[in-house]
């Protein structure tokens, strides 16, 4: 990626270069941010959270969450369950197959820590993130999938601040609200 | 069938191994001694018990005693077959040609405690990876990764 890094470097530095910066981003902004393809990693009874967000109740595609089989379609790894040693070397294999960029959600207490495994257990690693960069800790033994929504809507918060100069950093409104912006409505009306 | 039952049918079909029979909370079991472990499931496989359902094994200290479920469909009755290895040698033989359910069973006894199931076709570990060193389920495994939990919690 050192050459786009510097495309955008020199764009910075040109005059009315912004302009073309920004259009890039927002168009990146919203292909990245709405089309967030899950890796489910699923190997304990976070999964079936994970699985139940998929279905009509809780519809995950609507955010652009569709969770595929391939490592090499996905943008985020969703670790949802206890990773043992034994799986340790597999969930590292299956993220170096994702294409970048990529990121990554520990889902669940053994995900995030080890959870009820952390203490007197031979076989669990404490936490994927010994293993794999975690952008979204989730806890829970196992969480709500509106817990799950949460954490990819902050992924998403997370995912449309970044832009194509590494030097940006940026703060844009999307399409659907997040829990971090302000509430909206008329004054007076509840939001 | 019931235990009782089951009692005078072992009884009369081998003597021998009546001796080894005995009712331990309502449950039959055979204790057998690991030199006549083979012959023993044999007649049992001959008798009628079809299915193998378990194989475990307890961490005694100075012996492991290993611990197997078989159940016949036709008698509708369920035995333990018990035996025990010294910790020293721990070596039992494999079972597999009689039940080839035993074949990951035993693998999971041997991965975790390490005894070796003589005559069995792929013994290697199951559970962990096959790298590991040493066989957690004993009392004396030390895990140098290991964080005890405080006693506070």
């Amino acid at each position: 990626m050192a050459g786009v890094d510097d495309v955008a470097r020199a764009l910075e530095r040109a005059p009315g270069g912004g302009v073309i910066l920004t259009s890039i981003d927002a168009i990146q902004d919203w292909a990245r941010g709405y089309s967030l393809w899950m890796m489910p990693m699923g190997t304990a009874c976070c999964a079936m959270e994970l699985i139940a967000a998929s279905f009509s109740r809780f519809d995950f595609d609507r955010h652009g969450s569709i969770p595929r089989p391939d490592p090499r379609h996905t943008d985020v790894m969703v670790v949802a369950g206890t990773i043992t040693h034994k799986m340790a070397p597999a969930v590292v294999r299956l993220w170096d197959q994702m294409p970048d960029p990529k990121w990554c959600i520990a889902m669940g207490n053994c995900a995030v820590s080890g959870g009820i495994f952390y203490y007197d257990t031979y076989s669990v690693v404490r936490g994927v993130d010994q293993l794999l960069p975690v952008d979204v800790y989730i806890a829970g033994c196992p969480p709500r999938p509106e817990s799950l929504q949460d954490g990819m809507l902050r992924l998403r918060d997370k995912v449309r601040a970044e832009s194509v100069s590494p030097s940006r950093h940026r703060e844009v409104e999307g399409i659907l609200p997040l829990p971090s912006d302000p509430p909206k409505g008329e004054p007076g009306e509840p939001g | 069938m019931n235990i009782t039952e089951l009692r005078e049918h072992l009884c009369a079909q081998y003597p021998d191994l009546c001796p080894l029979f005995s009712i331990e909370f309502g449950d039959g079991v055979l204790t057998v001694p690991s030199a006549r472990m083979v012959e023993a499931t044999s007649n049992l496989k001959d008798l009628g018990f079809d299915l193998l359902g378990m194989v475990t094994a307890v961490d005694f200290g100075e012996e492991f005693e290993l611990v197997y479920r078989v159940r016949s469909r036709e008698m509708h009755v369920g035995l333990f077959v018990k035996t025990r290895v010294p910790r020293d040698e721990p070596r039992i033989g494999s079972v597999v040609h009689l039940w080839p359910s035993a074949n990951w069973q035993e693998r999971e006894v041997f991965d975790l405690f390490g005894i070796v199931f003589e005559g069995h076709p792929d013994l290697r570990r199951i559970l962990l990876s096959d790298d590991w060193v040493g066989h957690p389920l004993r009392k004396d495994y030390e895990d140098p990764g290991l964080i005890r939990r405080p006693d506070y919690l």
